[in-house]
């Protein structure tokens, strides 16, 4: 039993949210092994967002559990899962339109050091923050543009600077939020390529709405709907499950 | 005869280091110097502005003090007035009560407001802009209230009288002119500004601009915006407090109206005249505010606040930016040197 504890980056046991009436998210219990990338799919309305948002510790569960890395953190403070291994990257960019990506990634890593609140020394001194923060960058090819105001970078970079300002948190479980969604046609391909060269000690929960990108990156899904665990699976059973089509297709894909 | 292979990287081309990039946000500018250098030669000149002078100093800082709060941390607020307020209080009750010595009084004076800023800051951690301008401005009013009740302490609405300021350190004694007085505020206003200069440019206050920028994608990253705020507020409160003890140092009188309404949106008027968010603003609105003020009333003694508004309004609609852009073309290039994002 705690052998496979070891092996889970990510359980949720029983987890539920209630908005007022509704329940948004009911008792979905969803295990992530370590290493793997692992899916959420589900269509419009499913309680994705919700989830994500229970996980990450925005809203509170009205109850269930939520064990990063076999740890409890149903009680701990969003930033305190960011300090155990937890990050994200938002569907719609969530970034500092004001600042450079050099900028953006250095205060991620100089936070995760605790360094972050040092109100003496100049920001740009502490060169192993500034080295890391440009490797980084070069890696998820914003090199050439780390030195940019964000808000003028075309879409692609900023995707790509979503995720590598979750990777600057050095995540054992990142959490992507349809990262491809929006991004025109010739800057896909780097997105893509970014995603498929995460790291293979980082455990990815990918919540994504492309049946593409899901399936030749996913190695298990599993699929929510109207806030329950609906089906989960390989990659091959779930895209052959009948009920699956059905709820992806339309009522009419039963018959 | 020895000539060197040509360098592949076409001369002055080169991209900077992300260290040196960064870094080079903190570099002084020729006309931050020009600025000071400026501001402390009008001690040798116009000894008879000197009392005016004194004035915008100490509206600069106070303006300073709001800029700190309101361009990088994002906190809006109406009630500054409460913490230049408790300054003020102080820096006359303890030349009343036997501490006769401004600089001693000025830091005593800004730890009790920054006292009052700390406690009063954990009710703006929550809140949209709304509650934060209620609740600032209730503050402010609750202090008012407070200063013309308690009349045994400050003196009610007649005001605090019987305070006696000694020489500066010991040595410098205040004159008539306000020569001491100006010299006196714009020393302590440079090295506050030092200071704030160097908070900004730190880590610290790139995760203050991060919070002002996306609160939702701090957190995320693992800033906990709540200590951060409650830091950045009561340093504020704290600049506050020693503009509210300069002038009354320099006055040697405290009334009711360093608490006024009108003292916190004055703050806030000069911030929309400056610009916020690169520190000058405070100071350059703090001198356009006062030669506004002071023209206007030489020139019409009953309507200038008419004019006064005539003119913010026109400021707002049209924005400072554009007007800038067409008025004031030749300050522009200035603003932008001196480190203004959008001059």
């Amino acid at each position: 039993m705690t052998l496979a504890h070891q092996t889970l980056a990510l359980q949720t046991l029983g987890l539920s949210k209630s908005f007022g009436g509704f329940r948004a998210n009911s008792d979905i219990s969803l295990c992530v092994a370590r290493g793997a990338r692992h899916a959420l799919i589900g269509p419009n309305g499913a309680g994705k967002t919700t989830f994500i948002n229970l996980l990450t510790g925005v809203v509170p569960a009205t109850s269930g559990t939520v064990r990063l890395l076999d740890e409890d953190v149903t009680r701990v403070s969003q930033q305190g899962r960011v300090k155990r291994g937890m990050a994200r990257t938002y569907q719609i960019n969530q970034l500092f339109a004001d600042l450079t990506p050099i900028e953006t990634v250095g205060l991620a890593i100089a936070e995760r050091e605790g360094a972050g609140a040092r109100w003496w020394s100049r920001v740009g001194q502490n060169s192993a923050v500034v080295d890391e923060a440009e490797a980084l960058l070069t890696r998820m090819k914003l090199g050439e543009v780390m030195m940019w105001r964000t808000a003028t970078l075309p879409y692609g970079k900023q995707r790509l600077l979503e995720i590598a300002l979750a990777m600057a948190c050095k995540p054992k479980l990142l959490l992507l939020d349809e990262p491809a969604a929006g991004v025109p046609e010739d800057e896909r391909h780097d997105v893509l390529d970014s995603v498929e060269a995460l790291p293979q000690d980082v455990t990815v929960l990918l919540i994504e709405h492309d049946m593409e990108l899901v399936f030749s990156f996913a190695d298990r899904i599993s699929v929510l709907v109207q806030g329950q665990l609906f089906a989960e699976g390989g990659v091959e059973e779930i895209s052959t499950d009948p009920r699956v089509k059905a709820v992806y297709l339309g009522e009419d894909a039963h018959v | 005869m020895l000539s060197k292979p040509p360098s592949t990287r076409p001369l002055g081309a080169q991209a900077p280091s992300p260290a040196a990039f960064l870094q080079a946000r903190a570099a002084w500018r020729w006309p931050e110097i020009l600025f000071w250098i400026s501001a402390f030669g009008l001690i040798l000149l116009f000894p008879n502005r000197h009392l005016l002078l004194n004035e915008i100093a100490i509206l600069g800082l106070f303006a300073l003090s709001l800029d700190l709060i309101l361009g990088y941390a994002g906190i809006v607020s109406l009630g500054h007035a409460a913490f230049f307020g408790v300054g003020a209080y102080a820096a006359g009750l303890l030349a009343k009560h036997g501490v006769s010595e401004p600089v001693t009084g000025l830091l005593l004076s800004g730890a009790a407001a920054g006292l009052v800023g700390f406690l009063a800051s954990f009710m703006i951690l929550r809140g949209t802009d709304l509650t934060r301008l209620m609740v600032t401005l209730g503050v402010a009013l609750i202090f008012h209230e407070l200063a013309n009740r308690l009349d045994w302490i400050t003196g009610g609405a007649d005001g605090l009288l019987g305070i006696s300021v000694g020489p500066i350190l010991g040595r410098f004694d205040f004159d008539f002119a306000g020569t001491t007085a100006y010299t006196y505020s714009l020393t302590a206003t440079f090295l506050l500004f030092l200071l704030a200069r160097r908070i900004v440019h730190s880590p610290f206050g790139l995760s203050l601009k991060a919070l002002k920028d996306n609160h939702l994608r701090a957190a995320t990253i693992g800033i906990a915006p709540n200590r951060r705020i409650v830091a950045i507020y009561t340093l504020a409160a704290v600049y506050a407090g020693m503009a509210g003890a300069l002038l009354t140092q320099t006055t040697q009188f405290v009334s009711l109206e360093m608490l006024d309404f009108a003292r916190s949106a004055d703050a806030l008027l000069v911030l929309v005249i400056g610009g916020s968010g690169y520190l000058y603003g405070g100071l350059i609105g703090a001198i356009a505010f006062k030669l506004m003020k002071d023209t206007l009333s030489a020139m019409t003694p009953a309507y200038w606040i008419f004019w006064m508004g005539f003119i913010l309004v026109i400021l707002v609609l049209i924005g400072r930016d554009r007007l800038m852009a067409t008025l004031a073309r030749p300050f522009a290039p200035l603003l932008k040197l001196l480190g203004a994002r959008r001059p």
